[in-house]
């Protein structure tokens, strides 16, 4: 692979937001028709340099050049960047939801004949394009009513259509399961094999270390090195080194759990979809926590976790049919959020900018927002606490700002989830439930949430680990309820736990489930 | 692990300018829409040769707009929680003329017929917060239904005449502070008020920055409090002696102590109670503000309530400083309102915006609308005028945004670096055609479920 000519180069980058330098001098060279992994702490600035790159940031803003197929570039915005083959799938998926499959990949590139929109024509591309990317969907499908596995790869159809040369993909399987995850990593090597470069962002380091050519660290806005994954011999710790700077010891903090009494019990769950009436979402399903107990829901994306858990925190999704919940014995009414907050419940979305954030919002002001009351007297909010309460959690979870008096939309994805988490911890909860959160955070981060779970569960809370990632969920849970089409299909204690029996679980129905 | 990024000192003294007026993430905006008010003001003063900064004209400016302004404080929260009123007009109009009526054939002392108008205000409110937050109909309809609806209501009840109020009543519009002690040349009541005001804002100063100190924050230095202390203060007295030395007789306006008062009441409650936070929640993310646990209903219900008290009170003022009340009354209110709002830079999508922003857009508008006037430039060339303005201020902001810098005075501080991406470019990049699908979206989940 020597002998590739380089597609790109990016010759010290140099990027400045008000009181944040997100990247100072930073190179990067990608060859032709390779697989270029940039991997970095959240906030290290993988996002805010592809955005350079790609034109959000336009010539101008940033200093630096850009030399692409051999010519020094300077986009103006992102069609311009799109016209000479770069396509960026951001980090944030951009598909208009109650837009079909075909008009969603051709927005704003819609196929014309004498000025109007050819639809039999976009129809038929749009098969094929779909097919290229292995999808057989009707093309005529919203795209709300596909997975986000799909979604994902509807985007590089997309991206396709547009005669891309260089791919830029940040954290594409972020939100995907693990087969889709394989899916879109086949795909993306597939591309590689017709000649399309590829710049993938992710924190997941396997995937990196699977796929990748070369890998560029990012760490606090600076180039670290770039590996050639072939020759230097790379696996994950290596990657790992490089982005925090040093060795992780293991992946999973160490703990003894100190399991007490059930104090947390739902019987017989049973929740309708809120559109489709006669689809049962959630089918008669029961569960317990015990105090300082850590338990994973495993499942496959759609399998009804997500749904199960927002119906129990104050019937946040679908129609609520039948059902208990019991708290330290007695029976709790949750009929609104406001009343799940007040029993002690917490639910940190996976989706957090729809349903985590507000993100016209201050720092400080999203992470007491779920418990305003905490902080207030006769509803006037103490701005000293608030700033006082923001700070501490800063420090604690590490968020990486100069201030918590910024808005969150200046924060890396990752810092947001942290500001999420920050927001529920602040409400004290005897029952957290984490929908996915580690969703987009960096390795050593993901380290430093586990350990924030084992310390509320050794502060005698109940944690409820939802996770897309089995090794996550193998490594935290004290014990993992499986969930299948809507019902609990298995619930195996840790010491029996392994991938197989868990996976087998996840996609078969089981007749009889011991409850506790 | 890793380092906090580096503070930036060289965009720093434009970032301490920005904190004179408030925190946050709209200050920037604030600051140029104050500047072009200030712009503004003295391009008139000059213009009509002296004639915008006389006594005389500045109590009528006030007498004229304060029905407006305080339309603006009760429209700005509407617009934040991502909402519009457009019956506001219709509204002052009903209970202009109910109250009127009251008076005069019912022979209700004012007091109680003012009480009477706040009591109708709440009820109207209470009826469309109810189609609002509990039915689910978008505000643009049920607003659009009550705009004809209470116009109606206003010539049904009136028989479409004029109805005289009471000479007691109209204190409310067409009143002046009472003077007392011994003659001084000046209004020694404005003189009073002045004065309090300006010990107020010292105070007020003093106490923020010792807040700061306990936080810890990042305070800005002090020479920013003195520079902004001395302007004000300068502003204060300029205005006391403005005011208070106009012709025998006449003072402040009480409707502008009316406007002062509610400013200060409503700006107390956005900023600084969990309601205000509720409505900025509901209108930047209603979904997220729900898993949150504000009751969004209660919120877009009381919205919409205040709304209509606040148009009751504006429609009883404007009663009192026309002395009367009549059909054609309040008609085009709300357009005013909105558009003092949104150049006061509340966002369309909702979420962003301020009562202190909203009131400088609405003297915006004011001191167009009089310098024209008394330029001698007719009204139909006055409304093309302000239409172009309310384009221009709010085109520019979307173009800042779009940019990522901040408004007009990003634009007049032309410092590349400083300014890039104060508003953050992440979100504003895609928020026009995302926020507009998740308006259309909010009454669903508005509707009980
Ligand atoms: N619009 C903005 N305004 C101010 N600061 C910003 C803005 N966008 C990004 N930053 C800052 O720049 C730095 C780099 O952010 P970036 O989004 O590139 O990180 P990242 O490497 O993609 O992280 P993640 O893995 O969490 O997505 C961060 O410190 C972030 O706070
Ligand atoms: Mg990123």
């Amino acid at each position: 692979m020597q002998a590739e000519p380089t597609i790109l180069e990016m010759r010290s980058i140099t990027k400045e937001f008000p009181g944040v330098k997100a990247l100072s001098n930073v190179s990067l060279t990608v060859s032709a028709g390779e697989i270029h992994s940039i991997c970095g702490e959240n906030g290290a600035g993988k996002s805010t340099l592809m955005k350079v790159l790609s034109g959000v940031y336009p010539f101008g803003t940033y200093d630096g050049t850009i030399v692409y197929q051999g010519e020094e570039v300077r986009f103006r915005d992102i069609r311009s960047s799109e016209a000479a083959g770069i396509v960026i799938i951001h980090q944030e998926l951009a598909l208009i939801p109650e837009l079909s499959i075909t008009e969603n990949i051709f927005l704003g590139n819609e196929p014309r004949r004498g000025g109007v929109i050819n639809w039999v024509e976009a129809k038929s591309r749009a098969i094929e394009l779909l097919a290229r990317v292995g999808l057989s969907d009707d093309p005529d499908t919203q795209i709300k009513n596909i997975g986000v596995g799909k979604q994902q790869l509807v985007e590089i159809a997309k991206a396709l259509n547009k005669s891309v040369k260089l791919l830029i993909l940040d954290e594409p399987t972020a939100a995907l399961n693990s087969s889709d995850s394989q899916h879109l990593l086949d795909l993306i090597l597939g591309l590689k094999g017709k000649g399309i470069s590829s710049i993938m962002i992710s924190h997941k380091l396997n995937e990196i270390e699977q796929i990748s050519d070369s890998i560029t660290i990012l760490r606090d806005g600076k180039t670290i090195e770039t590996l050639d994954v072939k020759s230097d011999g790379v696996d994950e710790d290596r990657i790992i080194r490089g982005m925090v700077g040093r060795n992780l010891e293991s992946r999973f903090p160490d703990r003894t759990p100190n399991i007490g009494e059930i104090f947390f019990e739902v019987r017989n769950w049973t929740v309708q979809h809120p559109q489709v009436p006669e689809r049962m979402v959630v089918k008669d399903s029961s569960f317990v926590v015990r105090r300082g107990e850590i338990v994973g829901f495993a499942g496959l994306m759609g399998a009804g976790r997500t749904e199960l858990a927002m119906s129990i925190f104050g019937r946040s999704y679908g129609n609520f049919i039948s059902g208990e919940v019991y708290k330290d014995g007695k029976e709790i009414k949750l009929r609104s959020v406001s009343e799940a907050i007040d029993n002690g419940l917490a639910y940190v979305s996976e989706d957090r900018k729809a349903l985590g954030l507000n993100l016209l919002d201050l720092i400080k002001s999203s992470i007491v927002s779920s418990k305003l009351s905490k902080i207030s007297r006769w509803d006037v909010v103490n701005d000293a606490k608030e700033f006082a309460i923001a700070e501490q959690y800063r420090k604690d979870l590490r968020i990486k700002t100069p201030s918590v008096e910024r808005g969150v939309s200046t924060l890396s994805g990752g810092n947001q989830q942290k500001v999420v988490l920050a927001k529920w911890m602040f409400t004290d909860p005897d029952l957290l439930i984490l929908d996915e959160p580690t969703r987009g955070i960096d390795v050593g981060a993901k380290y430093e949430i586990y350990g924030i779970i084992q310390r509320l569960a050794a502060e005698g809370k109940g944690v409820i680990v939802i996770s897309s990632e089995l090794p996550e969920l193998l490594g935290i849970s004290d014990r993992i309820y499986t969930i299948f089409e809507g019902a609990i299909t298995s619930n195996i204690p840790a010491a029996e736990a392994d991938p197989e029996t868990v996976m087998k679980n996840m996609t078969s129905t089981k007749k009889k489930v011991a409850q506790r | 692990m890793s380092a906090v990024p580096e503070e930036k000192k060289k965009s720093g003294w434009y970032r301490d300018l920005g904190k004179m007026f408030g925190a946050g993430q709209s200050s920037g905006r604030q600051l140029g829409i104050l500047g072009a008010l200030v712009v503004i003001i003295i391009f008139f003063q000059i213009a009509t040769g002296g004639l915008t900064l006389d006594p005389t004209n500045l109590i009528n400016l006030v007498n004229q707009n304060a029905y407006v302004l305080i339309l603006a404080i009760g429209m700005v929260m509407v617009i934040i929680a991502g909402h519009i009123d457009l019956s506001v007009g219709s509204i002052a109009a009903f209970v202009g003329i109910m109250v009127a009526t009251s008076m005069a054939s019912w022979h209700f002392p004012p007091a109680v017929a003012i009480l009477l108008g706040l009591a109708l205000g709440a009820v109207i409110g209470a009826w469309q917060g109810m189609w609002v937050a509990y039915v689910g109909v978008p505000a643009f309809i049920v607003t659009l239904a009550g705009m004809l609806i209470f116009r109606g209501a206003n010539q049904f009840f009136g028989n479409s005449t004029t109805v005289v109020v009471p000479q007691s009543f109209t204190f409310i519009g067409g009143g002046f502070i009472r003077d007392f002690g011994p003659n001084t040349n000046y209004s020694n009541g404005t003189l009073l008020l002045g004065l309090i005001v300006a010990i107020v804002i010292i105070v007020q100063e003093w106490r923020s920055r010792r807040t700061q100190t306990t936080m810890g924050s990042q305070k800005a230095p002090l020479w920013v409090s003195i520079v902004k202390l001395a302007i004000l203060e300068a502003l204060v007295v300029y205005a006391t002696l403005l005011f208070a030395g106009g012709r025998l007789g006449t003072s402040f306006p009480i409707s502008g102590i009316i406007l002062g008062i509610l400013v200060l009441a409503y700006s107390f409650v956005t900023r600084r109670t969990t309601f205000g936070r509720h409505i900025y929640a509901v209108g930047g993310n209603w979904r997220a503000a729900e898993l949150s646990g504000v009751k969004i209903r209660r919120i877009n219900f009381f919205v919409m309530m205040n709304m209509s008290i606040l148009a009751s009170v504006a429609g009883m003022i404007g009663v009192a400083r026309a002395g009367a009340s009549g059909p054609g009354d309040g008609v085009g209110w709300e357009l005013d309102a909105i558009a003092a709002v949104f150049i006061g830079g509340a966002a369309v999508a909702g979420g962003i915006g301020t009562i202190v922003g909203s009131i400088v857009g609405g003297l915006v508008i004011a001191v167009l609308n009089n310098g024209l006037q008394l330029l001698g430039v007719t009204i139909d060339r006055v409304q093309i005028i302000k239409g172009l303005v309310l384009l221009i201020a709010v085109g520019i902001d979307v173009y800042s945004k779009k940019q990522g810098r901040p408004s007009l005075i990003g634009l007049m501080t032309r410092n590349r670096r400083a300014s890039e991406a104060a508003a953050g470019l992440e979100a504003p990049a895609v928020e026009p055609a995302e926020n507009s699908a998740e308006a259309s979206s909010r009454p669903k989940s508005t509707t009980p479920n």
